[in-house]
């Protein structure tokens, strides 16, 4: 979707503000925020696209306002609820329904290690190979899906070259949206600073995006 | 607001924030209707507080300046050599290690979220995760690098990495001049958070940090 999160080479949003003194957590609440986010997730019933594409649904205004972990919270209440593990009315009143049985939590302290360890890696096997090589050079189509989607609108319709192969990731476009992992080739792919932002951008300059083949065509 | 509230306020006890409110019952429910163990809330920040961090990768950094094999390793899959140190995991499943040289520079960047490689890194900085950073590395990354206080010369190459899939990248920076006789432990305390996301660069030996 073309949402305000997809800001990459707008101007305007205000200097960098670096803060060398910058605690972990700015509250308590924040690393609430965080592990309340990683452990229920440990339920399954929605992926990390899901949760990304769900942060991109807060309304443009608030994006720009929230804080991130304010985003994190806002869009964990909505997944618990979208997904069956919470009602609406407990996360009104925030009282467990009564008649509804205490669950068992599928993540405890001493399972959190090996959750973290082992993480979400995303390369899989498919069948069919890859229609790129290095030193292709290839187009980033022009698509603009309301849907969730990792191909930033900064490069779509520019020509770049593929640098690297990755072998197959699961294509977030689809599997935000619960259906399936669909696995596509994922490319590394450079393009030059000046075929995306022109003349005024140093010759040698370029930025590199790991985009998957579906975004790409023969240029 | 009760009386009794503002007798709180009058001695120094801030009220909960909004969000620390929400929060707070967020997690209540959680924790009553069993969805989450709060043993596992309290390893999870334990983990990032404590035991994750960009320690990680200095540590990965200064391996690499003092052993050339490591260092090889490194570049040709970071995933395998990062996990010799024992990192790895989430959000640094499929790991890229990129080197600065005199001629190149890299800065890493998420313009769409906040995509950061956890276990070498720890959890990113607000900047790192706010517009105006993720807005202008890509296209203005020598203005934005100035706002940080590093200038490279025009000649330098500049490579944004734009974290799109689920592919992280980090910056090994490059080694400091007068580090010649460091152990490995000292020239990690050269290898700042800052200079393996690529905003800076390693801090030079005896500077204050």
């Amino acid at each position: 979707m073309n949402g305000v999160h997809d800001m990459g080479g707008m101007h305007g949003l205000g200097p960098v503000a670096p803060d060398p003194g910058e605690p972990l957590f700015h509250a308590p609440w924040e690393a609430r925020a965080l592990a309340l986010t990683l452990a229920a997730s440990a339920w399954g019933r929605w992926n990390l696209d899901e949760s990304r594409h769900q942060r991109e649904l807060i309304p443009g205004p608030d994006y720009l306002r929230m804080s991130y972990y304010e985003k994190w919270a806002t869009s964990l209440a909505e997944l618990i609820v979208r997904h069956g593990l919470v009602s609406e009315a407990e996360l009104a009143t925030g009282r467990p329904d009564p008649s509804a049985p205490r669950a068992v939590p599928p993540l405890k302290g001493a399972d959190v290690p090996a959750m973290l360890a082992h993480g979400g890696p995303t390369l899989r096997e498919i069948g069919s190979p890859a229609a790129f090589k290095v030193g292709d050079r290839v187009r980033a189509r022009n698509l603009n899906p309301t849907g969730h989607t990792r191909l930033p609108r900064y490069v779509r319709g520019h020509v770049g070259e593929i640098t690297r192969t990755h072998g197959a990731h699961v294509f977030p476009d689809a599997h935000a949206h619960g259906q399936g992992e669909r696995p596509a080739q994922l490319y590394q792919v450079k393009f030059d600073a000046r075929a995306l932002w022109g003349e005024a951008a140093a010759a040698r300059d370029a930025v590199f995006l790991d985009l998957w083949e579906p975004y790409l065509e023969p240029a | 607001m009760t009386d009794h509230d503002h007798h709180h306020h009058d001695h120094g006890q801030e009220a909960p924030s909004d969000m620390a409110l929400r929060v707070k019952a967020l997690e209540t429910l959680l924790v009553d209707k069993g969805i989450v163990d709060p043993a596992a809330l309290d390893a999870i920040i334990d983990t990032y507080e404590h035991k994750v961090g960009p320690r990680n990768g200095a540590r990965v950094v200064a391996r690499a300046w003092t052993d050339p094999a490591y260092r090889a390793r490194l570049m040709d899959n970071a995933t395998a050599a990062i996990a010799e140190l024992g990192y790895g995991g989430r959000q640094g499943e499929h790991m890229i290690a990129v080197e600065n040289t005199p001629a190149v520079h890299n800065l890493v960047v998420c313009t769409l979220c906040s995509c950061y490689p956890w276990p070498v890194l720890g959890l990113p900085p607000t900047w790192y995760k706010e517009a105006p950073y993720r807005s202008r590395a890509v296209i203005d990354p020598r203005g934005v690098l100035g706002e940080f206080g590093l200038t490279l010369a025009d000649d330098v190459e500049i490579r944004v990495w734009d974290s799109t899939a689920e592919i992280r990248y980090l910056v090994v920076p490059e080694r400091p001049a007068g580090a010649e006789g460091l152990s490995e432990a000292a020239l990690a305390d050269l290898v700042s958070r800052d200079s393996m996301i690529g905003v800076a660069k390693a801090r030079a030996p005896g500077a204050v940090r």
